[in-house]
């Protein structure tokens, strides 16, 4: 009886063995696939077109999902269709040079960074990542910023949001903001 | 000397201020204007959009407007009972004088839209200018709505889409209906139906503005016999049927 429990006990002993050297050798080969990228990883940002978002990069990075909504609503009900904040305009700038959309590979504009942040979108449910085919005219597809239309200039400071943040939550995106505005 | 040059004055300062009424940006006219809304305005009552269906020029056996909302909206042109149809084509005949009418049946976009009266979250709702909608971020898919339509004009979307058309979103659990193609509409263009029914040249369709007197819907109306469909329950629909 004592000499198959010390039996079994070896054998245990092995395979443990065994089982922590495949998973030190799988540490190590995956520690050298991420190397070239830091010890972070680090969402794929692909660039749009243009030279600039319609905001400042910090404060569209915490706040676009804001726009986004408060800018649904308007054109949902009350049949608003300036361009500056509208999804589509997003997605024309922003669909990949590669695949023509935000949303078809892990490296498009929106799902590499939901992705990292972890965050679920479901606009692409309904929404198409793709933006329209090039049959509408010409002066509909320059950026917001190199044409912009007369009201879409004058956005107020608070870009016509008018919307609560917990304090903290105010605190960080105003440290963000200014970071972004100082470099 | 003095006086005559107050006169040119003046003369100058009414020509280049009536020369700025005309044009206000360049490329941009007041005719123009009156006709279209500007992206940033939000719909008013002001206008209630309508459209007018004149089944003696509806041709039986015509599919175009059918197949034009399919293709502006990018549906899939299915006829199943799954399948969304915001239109449908249907065949009246009168059993006794065996006369066949043709006429397009969509959503009605009533005055009083029973759809919106029992929507529990207030995804059914009404714009100002009269078009009937379904907020799809807000949509359950309950389908009360859709038992509540008398025209039966709502489709639920009951799997995943992957081909939907950028300017109009649509996806699975969600309530959909005739929209008037509000993404045309709202840059002053009239909907699909109605310009696919007059390029083949049935112009039995008719899209306009019931508020305004001077519109050709408004006029049409105004000496043309017209019915609504189902009257009887007074939800004063924004479509009518001319002929049947």
């Amino acid at each position: 009886m004592t000499s198959l429990t010390k039996l079994l006990t070896w054998k245990l002993g092995v395979v443990i063995g065994a089982l922590l050297m495949v998973s030190a050798v799988a540490i190590a080969s995956s520690d050298d696939d991420e190397a070239p990228s830091g010890r972070t990883p680090k969402p794929v940002i692909e660039h749009g077109k243009g030279d600039k978002c319609v905001e400042d990069e910090a404060y569209m990075r915490r706040n676009h999902m804001k726009l986004l909504m408060h800018q649904r609503d308007n054109t949902v009900h009350n049949g608003i269709r300036t361009t500056k904040y509208s999804l589509k305009q997003c997605i024309d700038c922003h669909a990949s040079q590669k695949t023509g959309s935000v949303i078809a590979s892990d490296e498009n504009f929106c799902v590499s960074c939901h992705t990292y942040a972890a965050v679920k979108i479901d606009c692409f449910e309904c929404h198409s990542g793709k933006p329209k085919a090039a049959a509408a005219p010409a002066a509909a597809y320059f950026h917001p910023i190199v044409a912009p239309s007369a009201k879409d200039n004058q956005a107020p400071a608070n870009h016509g949001l008018v919307f609560g943040t917990r304090p903290q939550m105010a605190a960080g995106s105003v440290g963000i903001t200014s970071a972004g505005a100082s470099k | 000397m003095s006086e005559v040059d107050q006169d040119r004055r003046k003369f100058i300062g009414t020509g280049a201020a009536a020369l700025a009424g005309i044009t206000i940006v360049p490329g941009v006219m007041l005719y123009d204007v009156a006709h279209g809304r500007a992206p940033e305005e939000a719909v008013t009552n002001k206008i209630r959009w309508g459209m007018l269906v004149d089944t003696t020029k509806c041709a039986t056996g015509c599919n175009d407007c059918v197949t034009a909302c399919n293709k502006e909206n990018g549906l899939s042109g299915g006829t199943k009972e799954t399948d969304s149809q915001w239109i449908r084509k249907v065949e009246l005949k009168d059993l006794r004088g065996g006369l066949i009418h043709s006429l397009p049946m969509m959503c009605q976009h009533c005055e009083e839209p029973p759809c919106v009266d029992v929507c529990p979250t207030g995804a059914s709702f009404k714009r100002a200018d009269g078009i009937v909608l379904v907020d799809r971020h807000i949509c359950i898919g309950c389908r009360y709505c859709m038992m509540a339509c008398p025209y039966k004009a709502r489709s639920f979307v009951h799997e995943e889409l992957t081909t939907q058309v950028p300017d109009v979103p649509r996806g699975k659990g969600c309530v959909e209906s005739c929209t008037f193609c509000v993404q045309r509409v709202d840059k002053g263009q009239t909907t699909a139906c109605v310009e696919a029914c007059s390029n083949a040249g049935h112009n039995a369709l008719l899209f306009g503005d019931l508020n305004d007197a001077n519109s050709e819907i408004s006029k049409r109306i105004a000496t043309v016999a017209t019915k609504e469909v189902r009257a009887d329950l007074g939800l004063n629909t924004g479509v009518r049927y001319q002929g049947i």
